[in-house]
């Protein structure tokens, strides 16, 4: 389906992921974070590049990478993302949902 | 964006073998990732759990557990319990499931709240030294039902 976010038609699924990463720049994140009711800062755009970064690796995300990733703790990524940071920063992020249950 | 009518999932964990520890942490875990609040109060052999010389060393049931498909007197030879159970850490490992200990930090960093069960406790006669840093107290079951201070709380007993 699509989804008009910044003024720009975007494909996004039914939870509202974007299904074509060349879609995504800093202005549709900004958006997409201000529905989160995110205000991203340098800590947001750090970790939201490491995750962009796993995911172009096609290694999988847990809350356990987020542990030993070196660029956030556990804590940090809850009060960044709060209600599901896993789920909320890679909407953000422009990549899809991890399918893990860790 | 989510739907659901659950807020605060609270467990209550009595058993003391590995898959019934992993259960809650991963149902705990869960909650936290989809931004429920989750408690855990661990109670009787679940104790084994936030014990910090014993936490690691958590086994799979092979006696008694049809489950595993081996007979019943084959469990019980020594040994068998200790092979299933690092055949088992094999494969979570693989899946990346961390190990109790560091699942316990992770729970514990994600704002799950971890409680001791005070008659358990005191039977089982631990001290404060005996239990997990990351354990946030010690409560009666009363103290526990009170807990449940919002709609859509849940217990679930393991």
């Amino acid at each position: 389906m699509k989804k008009l976010i910044a003024n720009r038609e975007i494909d996004v699924n039914e939870e509202g992921y974007l299904l074509d990463f060349k879609q995504w720049d800093r202005e549709i994140c900004e958006c997409i974070a201000g529905e989160c009711n995110v205000v991203m800062t340098e800590k947001h755009w750090e970790v939201i590049a490491y995750l962009q970064d796993k995911h172009h690796k096609e290694e999988p995300l847990s809350i356990r990478g987020i542990k030993r990733s070196g660029v956030i703790n556990i804590k940090e990524f809850y009060n960044l993302f709060p209600g599901g940071p896993l789920k909320k920063s890679t909407l953000i992020a422009g990549i899809p949902k991890p399918k893990s249950c860790i | 964006m989510s739907g659901t009518k659950v807020k605060k999932m609270l467990f209550i964990l009595s058993k003391g073998t590995i898959e019934n520890a992993y259960a809650a942490f991963v149902m705990a875990n869960g909650a936290r990732m989809e931004g429920i609040e989750a408690e855990i109060f661990f109670t009787f052999f679940g104790l084994e759990a936030i014990q910090k010389k014993k936490l690691e060393h958590m086994h799979v049931a092979t006696v008694g557990n049809p489950a595993m498909h081996i007979p019943t007197m084959l469990g019980g030879l020594p040994g068998v319990e200790a092979l299933a159970t690092k055949m088992m850490k094999k494969e979570m490992e693989k899946l990346d499931m961390p190990p109790i200990g560091e699942f316990l930090e992770i729970l514990s960093d994600s704002g799950c709240k971890l409680w001791g069960c005070k008659l358990a406790i005191d039977m089982f006669h631990l001290e404060q030294e005996d239990l997990i840093e990351e354990l946030d107290g010690i409560l009666t079951i009363g103290d526990f039902y009170n807990r449940a201070d919002q709609e859509g709380t849940h217990l679930l007993f393991i």
